[in-house]
């Protein structure tokens, strides 16, 4: 077997004036990463603009819209591999109405790069970034302290920002912080070390995102295994096969384990395991596998197997944070669908404890509408339980996403706590 | 036991999960199949995904006309072994029924037809999801695409109207006649591909491999003779060692010199060569966001 290069996902919030986008293109020109043929493309965009360098934000700013405005109107992903990691970054907007957006790039994120000017220091929207991040439990935040060449690479200046950053961020949910000052538009501490501020002897923001550790942040002990759906097959030379497909969320399943169906009483035991390349003894996240029991169980989509001795919450009413994603605004009321790992149940949110303002982060306790970009936390009713674990404990069952049944559209995303 | 998956065996869990939920959401899906590698690293997925039992989706093929012929006994070979059901689309059809036109000029190809045809096999079949093979990291329009991508009644994406995907919930409900282009493989690159057809010894058309051609050349790019192209004063033909970076319609794909002989050269190529793999496509550099407006049309 080859070394184990895995993935990093990672998502970079902030604005087109904090240098995010020539961040990104910072990162993939200077590790080697955009082919000729874009550099040349990039390189007559930049002349026709009157530029005598390359504007390295060309590189990630993607589609026609957005570039006749020079914002990021939506997440969009990005691509790029050193010899350590394959990495997969969720490159999200930063502007205030934009919220939704960053929750969605957060939500598959190992890891956060969070921007900041070094001529403006912490603003209302690195605090909003941060919060949102601790929000989705992001293990790691890496704080870029940009435009450090702006400020005369000036130590003094830096460990002012790391200091106020602090100050607000013992607050928040966050369990590794690192500070790095960059400059973006130079290449500074981004892929190269740099020259300029022999003060700093922290590792280069390539360096730091190849050695994050990612191994502590799949749950290894609730074994949890949403059911895509059944496979029956009995025809030709495959007889009376029956088994289930899914991915293992968390936890680990071995040959024999004692495995129970959730909802309802039935026991089983596992009889066989099938992973992509044949039978295994056992299975763990985030592997797709197809499960069989030694009892014929009348198992369909939506159902959870887990092991008898480590069961999740059976809820029917809980409280939730949820961010409304959708421009319709929130009918009080009406019905939606909650989609939670396979499971699909209506849904009807009780009332709303309180809404966040985003700017100050301050409880709003009279809020009676969710509008889009909200954060707020709810009381929610599920015609059918679900079971769940809390987000802290484990992503894949503490979320759930809110559907319009009229719209079909995803109009909220939810963490249960 | 080290309890962890590589980027291959993840990107494998992930890929094979998002073909599972289509199949647990959608009604009739289809996996567009091109006989490029992608589509092929496609269809090996969606073996594996329901093992032991058959691919429970249709191949379906839009066919340009203009094909490689080793592309269509690759094809047919792969869906007798597989036992497939293939279904074609031909934009031929599409253009004596008058829905699409033949382009007319010096570069005039059927790429835009395709979407017609595509769009018109959705209906005829009855499809409301079709499996595709593209990746974020093939062009800058695509780096906003989700797994699942709503399509309305019309086959249009809008692409400042899309459904957020979070965590790994995926929403596939619509209305009638509305469908979704789903794409497993999203999250992979063109290395990711070449590093997994490897690790599984996945066949491909000898098309991908070097060999001896009669080539076309077009300002920047290699193109294969063939009765298909309509020729231009300043082409230049010349006898080349050649291998193709992607394989579709014969009159847009571009082929480069090379001498790689097996996947591994291949990919030892690829990680020396500093190209993007659409580069040489005569399609997309009609103008800098023309894969944007195609897509919006229904395209791929």
């Amino acid at each position: 077997m080859k070394e184990r290069k895995d993935i990093l996902r990672f998502t970079t919030a902030g604005s087109v004036d904090d240098g995010k986008s020539t961040l990104i293109g910072r990162l993939l020109y200077d590790s080697h990463q955009i082919p000729q043929d874009q550099i040349e493309l990039v390189q007559q965009i930049s002349q026709r603009k009157g530029l005598d360098t390359l504007d390295l934000s060309l590189f990630t700013d993607g589609l026609k819209d957005e570039r006749a405005q020079g914002i990021t109107i939506d997440v969009a992903y990005r691509y790029f591999a050193t010899e350590k990691r394959k990495f997969i970054i969720a490159d999200t907007p930063g502007h205030l109405q934009y919220t939704r957006n960053m929750v969605t790039g957060a939500s598959t994120a190992n890891a956060a790069i969070i921007l900041i000017d070094a001529r403006k220091g912490v603003l209302e929207q690195t605090r909003r970034h941060s919060f949102i991040a601790s929000l989705l439990q992001i293990q790691h935040l890496i704080v870029c302290v940009n435009k450090m060449d702006l400020v005369n690479y000036n130590q003094d200046h830096f460990d002012q920002i790391v200091a106020s950053f602090l100050d607000f961020s013992a607050k928040l949910d966050i369990v590794d912080v690192q500070f790095i000052p960059i400059s973006a538009l130079m290449g500074d501490h981004v892929v190269h070390r740099s020259e300029n501020m022999p003060w700093y002897q922290g590792a280069t923001l390539l360096h730091t995102l190849e050695h994050v550790s990612v191994a502590n942040e799949v749950n290894q002990i609730d074994f949890r295994f949403p059911v895509q759906h059944p496979i029956r097959i009995d025809h030709g030379s495959v007889q009376d096969y029956r088994a289930y497909a899914g991915k293992v969320e968390s936890g680990i399943v071995r040959v024999g384990d004692e495995i129970q169906v959730l909802p309802g009483k039935h026991v089983s035991k596992v009889k066989a395991i099938k992973g992509m390349n044949g039978d295994l003894e056992e299975a763990f996240a985030p592997q797709s596998i197809s499960l069989e029991l030694t009892d014929e169980l009348d198992v369909s989509r939506g159902d959870v197997l887990v092991k008898p001795n480590n069961q999740p919450l059976e809820l029917r009413q809980f409280s939730a944070m949820l961010c409304w994603m959708s421009t319709e605004s929130y009918v009080p009321g009406r019905k939606y669908i909650l989609r939670h790992t396979t499971k699909e149940v209506k849904t009807l949110i009780k009332s709303i404890l309180y809404v966040y303002d985003v700017q100050t982060l301050k409880r709003d306790e009279s809020s009676l509408v969710l509008n889009a970009n909200d954060l707020a936390r709810v009381e929610l009713h599920v015609a059918a339980p679900i079971f769940v674990d809390s987000y802290r404990k484990n992503k894949a069952t503490g979320s759930f996403i809110l559907i319009d049944e009229q719209s079909n559209e995803t109009v909220a995303a939810g963490m249960i706590s | 036991m080290n309890y962890r998956l590589n980027y291959l065996e993840e990107l494998e869990a992930e890929a094979v999960f998002v073909l599972r939920e289509t199949y647990a959401q959608f009604q009739h899906p289809c996996i567009l199949f091109s006989g490029g590698k992608d589509s092929i690293v496609l269809t090996h997925l969606a073996a594996k995904a329901f093992a032991p039992g058959p691919i429970p989706f249709d191949l379906l093929h839009i066919d340009t006309g203009h094909n490689f012929p080793e592309t269509l006994a690759f094809r047919d070979e792969l869906t007798s072994r597989l036992k497939v059901n293939l279904r074609v689309g031909k934009v031929a059809d599409s253009i004596s029924r008058r829905t699409a036109q033949e382009e007319r000029g010096p570069n005039a190809n059927r790429n835009r037809a395709q979407s017609i045809t595509l769009l018109e096999c959705m209906e005829s079949f009855v499809f409301d999801a079709a499996i595709g093979g593209g990746r974020r990291d093939e062009e800058k329009a695509r780096a906003k695409e989700r797994f699942f991508s709503h399509r309305d009644a019309f086959g249009q994406w809008d692409p400042k109207n899309q459904g957020p995907e979070l965590w790994h919930l995926l929403n596939g409900r619509k209305h009638e006649g509305e469908h979704f282009r789903v794409f497993p493989i999203s999250n992979w690159t063109e290395l990711d591909v070449w590093e997994y057809i490897l690790k599984e010894g996945i066949a491909l058309p000898s098309l991908y491999f070097a060999h001896d051609r009669t080539c076309v050349i077009r300002k920047n790019s290699i193109l294969a003779q063939s009765p298909f192209l309509v020729p231009h004063e300043t082409d230049e033909i010349q006898d080349l060692k050649v291998r193709f970076r992607t394989i579709g319609d014969m009159t847009i794909s571009g082929a480069m010199e090379s001498n790689a002989l097996t996947v591994e050269e291949i990919i030892l190529e690829l990680k020396e060569m500093n190209q993007s793999e659409r580069g040489n496509r005569a399609d997309d550099y009609r103008s800098e966001s023309s894969m944007e407006d195609r897509k919006k049309e229904g395209y791929f």
